[in-house]
């Protein structure tokens, strides 16, 4: 086993782990934010998926990384504002819609791919990166932790970020009471409908750039169906998570780890089947699921639509 | 209005309350005071209902306002309208002798006018302070220190003692209110309504409460209060008004109501609340008053033979939810009513589910008649005779969408003679129910209704015929009466006490202690899952109760 831990292969599996982790930490983050306010939000694969797209053609077309990353999330934004019009405005069953979305994003994203570039997959060049001075210097954890996207950063701080709204802000409180008791948020004079679509679209937002994120840095392109699942990962986060975000971090590099193992572990030449070693990140899943999930706490009122007077 | 962008009153309407306040009493101990509310003509119809006709009412500063009235009088609408959560079709609001529309409950609290509704409306995983600074703008900071401010001169006012960074969900129903009616007044105490606020607590809490109120009405607070309690609302009113299926039908104003003694108070009440169709029986008259301890004759229960049912020291595993059970023993006779009082949550759920055998119990016994019925499931102590009437009418005890006939016979599908060899007999099945909807005198369309279009009380009657049915030995009851009205009420209690009169071992668990009082011949309270004591029902117990209800020892005359 000696030979696995040399440095290309640490520094390939930290790197790979980064790169992996963060539109699961992206989507589990966005989804933390809709299951505090009370919506299950199923179709976060489709709003990654959607922003994929988006965030690829936008940098395909302009040649520039930003408008990829607005983009995808502003796709992300208008999946999400379907779940806003048809469950939190008519309350039509969360479930179904998210379902829908998720299978009529793939449908879509892929019909419009194939339109534009046939059965080609055209690339972008390699998405640059902001190297933190003295820090990326450090052997093996400077080039594998600290020269990355902006985005990664911007997706760290984003947990500080949230941590803080969720604790110490009206923003927190009023999602807490939209999830826990939306009876109580109407009474107290705020509308628990803005409250829940204000989340459900920062979801779409976090989840379209995530998907960006994955088409344009982590893979250079688009390929119909490429999420693979990462919006499902991000709502097992979220769930397990208790509301905090620092637990979505932790698991997204659970995962993050779990599936750069696959590509480092084929760098590193291991002797084992592609096949199993493929199927790592799903045995993890499921092992996860096993261990914690009857630990996880899900707010009271999630998934049920909001009537006023309806208690 | 430049109030909209202030998250609380803390910043510039905080001087002037205070100034104010001394005068409003000041005004309040006047002689002609002008309302602080006015509501003229409120209509409010609703698909096949007039909820509110042509209502008009004052409110005043420093006045209890008592509003009475049976189910589907009209209160809670009007309390909406005024909440802002329902809008009039027509009439009009004055606050100040201003016309206000009161379009959401956000315009409503900006005019002073706080609700405590009849269910919490609290987060439980909040605490104390974030529950009363929900409602603040997103772009705003949370303003802790100032809440906190806000919060100890509430505190002031209303006399209790909170932890502010309490959880909500940790706190007792009384605690949780007080909390509500904080809230209530957080962003000014002009008007304070109280939707039925002592349905849910125990005899200590309701006199904390009515402290409370009186506190709040020295201080020049326009009080509302909401209840079908006749005591209460002489207690505490300084003027009553009187709904009766959407209009005030009568008042009683404030000058008259002091030369008035209860007795007459009550007697003009019950006149107002059923017009024409006022009940000769006196029964009624007192079932009404809320106090109708020792009305019906004690029966003599013998208690020198065999118990029917003996518990020995049941315990249930805890389950997220609910309360598990802790060494609960008790001994039931033929012929008797045990009731089982306490606060809701306190394991009476699981007492009854563990007795009907729809739930394990991890330690003790139940025995019935002598026998050891504790492995036995729900069919076989059927068989034996225990019956269980839930509390979850529509749900647990019936299947909304079947016909009222397959209700009927819902704990018998498969069974002879209206199943044979699998095949249904639905003539016999109809008739079977057109019996009982004759017998039990169940008001529905046909017996092929489905359950669900009926009302409460039917469904009651529903579930009565179906469990008091053949050879029943001992019926569980899990509140009743809850949701019914008087009518229905009443007719409950009658079932519960003729049955029993016919030597059936009678449980009712409720958190109605009137209702324990009026039919019980034992009380038995439950706090944290434990039978902490059982008392012999009569004069006075119910303070003994109440202490028992918030967990305080039994000093002495535990009942075996």
């Amino acid at each position: 086993m000696s030979e696995l831990l040399t440095q290309p292969f640490l520094i390939s599996l930290l790197f790979g782990a980064v790169t992996a982790g963060v539109p699961l930490l992206l989507a589990g983050l966005g989804e933390q934010i809709s299951e505090k306010a009370g919506v299950l939000n199923i179709g976060i694969e489709g709003m990654m998926l959607f922003g994929a797209y988006t965030g690829f053609v936008a940098a395909y077309y302009s040649g520039s990384f930003w408008m990829g990353f607005l983009a995808g999330g502003l796709g992300g934004m208008v999946v999400a504002s379907v779940v806003v019009l048809l469950c939190i405005r008519q309350g039509l069953n969360q479930i179904v819609i998210g379902i829908a979305l998720t299978i009529g994003a793939e449908g879509l994203t892929a019909l419009l791919h194939f339109f534009q570039f046939s059965k080609t997959y055209p690339r972008l060049d390699k998405a640059p990166v902001l190297e933190i001075p003295g820090l990326a210097s450090i052997p093996v954890v400077g080039p594998a932790l600290f020269s990355h996207n902006i985005i990664v950063y911007l997706a760290v701080g984003l947990v500080v970020f949230l941590a803080w709204l969720f604790r110490a802000s009206y923003v927190g409180l009023n999602l807490e009471a939209a999830g826990a008791k939306p009876a109580a948020l109407d009474a107290a004079g705020i509308s628990v409908v803005a409250t829940r679509s204000a989340a459900v679209l920062s979801t779409g937002f976090l989840a379209g750039l995530g998907g960006a994120y994955l088409a344009n840095v982590g893979a250079g392109l688009f390929v119909p169906f490429m999420t693979h699942g990462a919006g499902f990962i991000g709502i097992v986060l979220a769930m397990l998570a208790r509301g905090n975000p620092v637990w979505v971090l932790l698991g997204a590099v659970l995962f993050g780890v779990s599936l750069a193992m696959t590509t480092a572990l084929q760098v590193a030449g291991v002797n084992v089947p592609t096949d199993v070693v493929h199927m790592l990140p799903f045995a993890m899943v499921m092992l996860v699921l096993v261990i914690f999930a009857r630990h996880s706490v899900l707010p009271p009122a999630l998934g049920l639509p909001y009537v006023r007077g309806d208690r | 209005m430049k109030m909209d962008s202030l998250p609380s009153p803390l910043q510039s309407g905080e001087m002037t309350r205070i100034e104010t306040t001394p005068n409003a009493v000041g005004s309040g101990a006047g002689s002609k005071p002008a309302p602080v509310a006015t509501v003229r003509n409120i209509c409010k119809r609703f698909p096949g209902v007039v909820a509110n006709d042509d209502i008009s009412l004052d409110f005043n500063a420093g006045e209890i306002h008592v509003l009475l009235g049976e189910n589907g009088a009209g209160k809670s609408t009007l309390i909406g309208i005024l909440a802002g959560m329902q809008q009039p079709d027509s009439g009009d609001i004055l606050i100040d002798g201003v016309r206000v529309r009161l379009g959401s409950p956000r315009e409503s609290l900006d005019h002073g006018i706080g609700t405590v509704f009849q269910h919490v409306l609290l987060v439980p995983s909040l605490t104390v302070i974030e529950n009363l600074m929900l409602g603040g703008s997103w772009w705003q900071k949370l303003a802790r220190s100032a809440a906190l401010a806000r919060f100890r001169e509430l505190s002031d006012l209303l006399g209790v003692k909170l932890d502010p960074d309490a959880l909500v969900g940790k706190l007792s129903l009384g605690e949780q209110q007080q909390v509500e009616i904080m809230r209530a007044l957080w962003r000014g105490e002009k008007i304070l309504i109280l939707d039925e606020p002592t349905s849910m607590l125990t005899p200590q809490g309701v006199r904390d409460l009515g402290d409370v109120m009186r506190r709040l009405r020295a201080k020049g607070v326009a009080l509302i209060l909401i209840t079908h309690k006749l005591a209460e609302a002489y207690e505490l009113g300084d003027r009553i008004s009187v709904l009766r299926l959407g209009r005030v039908v009568g008042a009683i104003l404030p000058d008259e109501r002091q030369q008035m003694t209860e007795q007459q108070v009550t007697d003009r009440v019950i006149a107002m609340m059923f017009g024409a169709t006022m009940p000769t029986d006196a029964a009624d008259a007192e079932l009404l008053l809320g106090r109708a301890e020792g009305r019906r004759a004690r029966r003599l229960v013998d208690r020198s033979g065999a118990p029917r049912l003996r518990a020995t020291q049941l315990s249930t595993a805890a389950e997220r939810g609910a309360c598990p059970l802790h060494d609960v023993s008790f001994d039931l006779w033929p012929g008797e009513v045990l009731g089982i009082a306490g606060i809701d949550g306190n394991g009476q759920k699981h007492l009854a589910e563990t007795l009907a055998g729809q739930r394990k119990a991890a330690s003790g016994t139940i025995m019935l008649d002598g026998h050891d019925i504790t492995a036995a499931g729900v069919p076989a102590r059927r068989r034996a005779g225990i019956r269980y009437v839930t509390d979850e009418r529509l749900g647990e005890g019936t299947v909304g969408t079947f016909s009222v006939a397959t209700n009927l016979l819902l704990k018998e599908i498969g069974n002879e003679p209206f199943w044979r060899r699998g095949m249904t007999d639905w003539t016999r099945i109809h008739d079977h129910a057109r019996e009982k909807i004759e017998h039990h005198d169940i008001r529905t369309p046909s017996e092929k209704t489905p359950i669900g279009k009926l009302s409460g009380g039917n469904i009651q009657k529903v579930l009565l015929a179906r469990e008091l049915a053949n050879d029943a030995g001992v019926v569980i009851f899990n509140k009743p009466t809850y949701g019914l009205d008087l009518q229905n009420t009443r007719l409950a209690h009658e079932r519960i006490v003729e049955s029993a009169r016919h030597g059936l071992g009678t449980i009712v668990i409720s958190t109605d202690l009137d209702e324990l009082l009026e039919v019980s011949d034992r009380i038995g309270v439950m706090y944290q899952g434990r039978l902490v004591g059982i008392v012999e029902n009569g004069p006075e117990v119910e303070l003994e109760i109440g202490k028992l209800m918030t967990g305080q020892t039994l000093a002495a005359g535990t009942g075996s």
